[in-house]
């Protein structure tokens, strides 16, 4: 275990070795969203018709729909005239040295473990020469295309592979399935697109991490992932540092699609400002995700959660195929006055096909966690199993935690299981802790750590042992 | 080491101890014996620093210091071990990464460098052998489905690992079989030096079969009501605790 927690943390410190970089320039609209932006945005891309006309069709469909409001949060109206929808990622850096940097963020990023290189780029630093990115991201994409693997960012791809976006976008999101997808499917900015062809082994976790101009893809990304019969590929979105943003609405969608016999790793980790202690400001991020699976194949969804304002996400999986697998694994941590709505949804059709949900809320300050699930047996699907594992952390008595769970199942050789617990972090536990020569907020930080222990062995290696710091972080000032 | 003088305490409002007085030698083994609710656990956790207590008047005094200054991780750092009545399970936390937090919390407060893995590993595989402890309980969760036994025996491996100045074990006989408790026993007689002491705290005389009190005091009603030599044990054995109220 100790020798297994060094290789960890050894390699969590490691240097990240892959990035890429694009070049986008154009100028920003104003604000404000009507037929003629979505054209425009469509233009500036130089994308072809098809993609136009979808948009626009998404377009439409939104102007009809309405904002949901179903999910547990709470927050003003937000006008979407007032919003700019697109504007020229930046290009030039924001500061000379680290010395210009707010020392607080600095701190973060030091508990955080995060190279001095990267923190860099993550603060807006000008980097240096020796670290040059381009041709890591160079070697690193060689190394790809020899597998026929394509990463790139969709606006590429809609140039470079415009059959196989085609082909596949919106097929599992379609722009109609809600409110926030419709808008993204209209003014999407950018995001990823990855490929793996038949029987392929993706060697490497495709991460969007290490992208210097990750954080300007703004507020409606779009990622397509496609693995084709018998493919594996593992993605990791996010960053365990903070993200301040301008934009308060993040309205991303994920489309997965795991062909005959592939298998699928999404991994998140989300950590986008929550707003201030009193509740001010912070990210709304309304996410859809959803992947299909076909014959034999298998998506897990991985996501730790400790950002944002509000969250309000459901990584869902359609089980299409026989004797395909769907997993979701979730850490979602709030504290002051965020909110957290978040689940997944199974829906079995095919025969043999298996889910699995394990979700772990923490609760701490004012803050509100809800977990809300759908796990649906169509009548097709013959021996459909799910199990769901739903627990509650509660830190202090002021914070609240909601579990809705919804089952539908029409088909009798189905088996569902469902179990749900809530616990609160006892004096005694922290007692005992101290006792032991730890101060209270490692003695929580370890025992919430040790709650979420089933989550964090799925994140990939390199992961982990960040995602575990970030939580102790998140944490702070919750005990005392 | 350990002077206490006077000391009283109360939880929720009610008084538990009423005015303790004890001193404590480096090498010397005390047995605090006494009837149910005669305030002997009240005692081991006021002594290591337990929150819902509230000490009222008193004081005690460890290697010359103010002992009720300092927070309980701060008296653990200082070598103040408690053996818990009931250990406290810990889900997802193996027993080892627990073990190792703890004792490099402490080597840091007392500014020893951290230990390393491979170091760590070779110390423990002896202290597991003193008290007979499975490996497989190194890698579950802290206590979590460990039996009654396992959980004491637990308690004994990681004063072996942390060497305290000071242990406590607060009915560490309580629901052990006679095979356990000659474990539990042999563990705390091997630990024994010329530098620690052990403060035993018990109900009944049969552990003082195997770990052999230099002293032992009676407590009843929050109040050491009679103090002696190991020959005590065995009157208390023998007549009950009636003949001292």
């Amino acid at each position: 275990m100790s020798s297994e927690t060094e290789e960890l943390e050894s390699l969590a410190n490691q240097e990240y070795k892959y990035g890429f970089v694009t070049d986008i320039e154009a100028d920003a609209l104003p604000p404000g969203l009507d037929e003629g932006t979505v054209r425009a945005i469509s233009a500036i891309k130089k994308e072809p018709a098809f993609m136009t006309e979808w948009r626009l069709k998404s377009y439409k469909k939104w102007l009809k729909m309405e904002e949901p409001k179903w999910p547990k949060v709470e927050y003003p109206e937000i006008d979407f005239q007032d919003m700019v929808y697109y504007s020229a990622p930046k290009t030039t850096p924001k500061y000379e040295s680290l010395d210009e940097v707010d020392p607080e963020l600095l701190k973060t990023y030091k508990k955080l473990g995060i190279p001095l290189e990267e923190q860099k780029i993550l603060a807006g630093v000008a980097v240096d020469a020796v670290f040059d990115s381009v041709s890591v991201a160079t070697t690193f994409k060689e190394k790809l295309s020899e597998l026929g693997i394509i990463f790139c960012p969709i606006s590429e791809a809609l140039q470079n592979h415009p059959d196989l976006v085609k082909k596949y976008l919106g097929s599992v999101v379609p722009a109609t399935d809600n409110f926030y997808a419709a808008l993204n499917s209209a003014v999407f900015s950018d995001g990823s697109f990855v490929y793996v062809p038949k029987g392929v082994r993706c060697p490497m976790e495709l991460s969007t991490y290490f992208r210097i101009n990750a954080q300007n893809t703004g507020q409606f990304e779009r990622t397509l992932i496609v693995a084709d019969e018998g493919s594996y590929v593992s993605y990791l979105e996010g960053c365990t540092a903070p993200q301040r943003d301008e934009n308060q609405l993040h309205a991303a969608v994920v489309e997965l699609i795991a062909l005959k016999d592939a298998e699928i790793k999404y991994s998140t980790v989300q950590n986008w400002y929550p707003g201030d202690e009193n509740g001010k400001g912070g990210i709304y991020n309304f996410v859809t995700k959803r992947g299909i699976c076909h014959e034999n194949a298998k998506i897990s969804w991985t996501q730790v959660e400790t950002g944002s304002a509000i969250t309000w996400k459901y990584p869902s999986v359609i089980l299409k195929g026989d004797n395909s697998i769907g997993e979701f694994y979730s850490v979602a941590m709030t504290n002051n006055y965020q909110q957290a709505d978040t689940g997944t949804k199974m829906i079995h059709i095919g025969k043999n096909t298996k889910s699995n949900i394990v979700s772990k809320g923490i609760s701490a300050g004012k803050s509100n966690n809800s977990y809300r699930g759908l796990v649906k047996v169509m009548k097709s699907a013959e021996n459909a199993r799910n199990f769901s594992q739903c627990d509650s952390l509660l830190i202090g008595d002021k914070c609240g935690a909601h579990t809705f769970p919804y089952i539908e199942v029409n088909n009798t050789s189905g088996k569902v299981e469902h179990e749900a617990t809530t616990s609160k972090i006892g004096e005694d536990q922290i007692f005992y802790c101290n006792q032991r020569g730890l101060d209270t907020e490692q003695a929580v930080s370890l025992i919430v750590n040790g709650y979420c222990k089933e989550v964090f062995r799925e994140l990939p290696m390199e992961f982990a042992i960040e995602a575990q710091n970030l939580l102790s972080i998140s944490l702070e000032g919750s005990v005392g | 080491m350990l002077e206490v003088k006077d000391l009283k305490a109360s939880i929720a409002g009610k008084e538990i101890l009423r005015g303790i007085n004890l001193s404590i030698k480096p090498g010397e083994v005390h047995a605090i014996m006494g009837p149910n609710g005669s305030g002997k656990s009240t005692l081991a956790n006021v002594l290591s620093g337990r929150e819902e207590y509230e000490v009222t008047a008193g004081s005690v005094s460890y290697f010359g210091d103010d002992l009720l200054e300092f927070a309980p991780e701060e008296r653990a750092q200082k070598g103040i071990f408690l053996a818990f009545q009931y250990p406290v399970e810990i889900p997802g936390v193996s027993n080892v990464y627990f073990l190792r937090t703890a004792l490099n919390e402490i080597r840091k407060a007392n500014g020893e460098e951290e230990i390393d893995a491979a170091a760590f590993l070779k110390m423990i595989r002896k202290k597991m052998e003193l008290v007979e402890m499975e490996k497989a309980l190194l890698n579950r969760s802290v206590n979590e489905g460990f039996s009654g036994g396992e959980k004491k025996r637990n308690e004994i491996f990681q004063m072996a690992v942390l060497e305290p100045k000071l242990a406590i074990l607060d009915e560490t006989d309580s629901g052990l079989d006679i095979d356990a408790l000659r474990v539990v026993a042999d563990g705390v007689n091997t630990l024994k030096s010329k530098e620690n002491a052990t403060i035993v705290v018990t109900h009944y005389q049969r552990l003082l079969d195997y770990i052999i009190p230099d002293f032992v005091h009676v407590l009843y009603k929050g109040q050491i009501v009679k103090s002696g030599g190991k020959e005590l044990a065995f009157e208390l054995e023998e007549k009950g605790y009636d003949w001292l109220k």
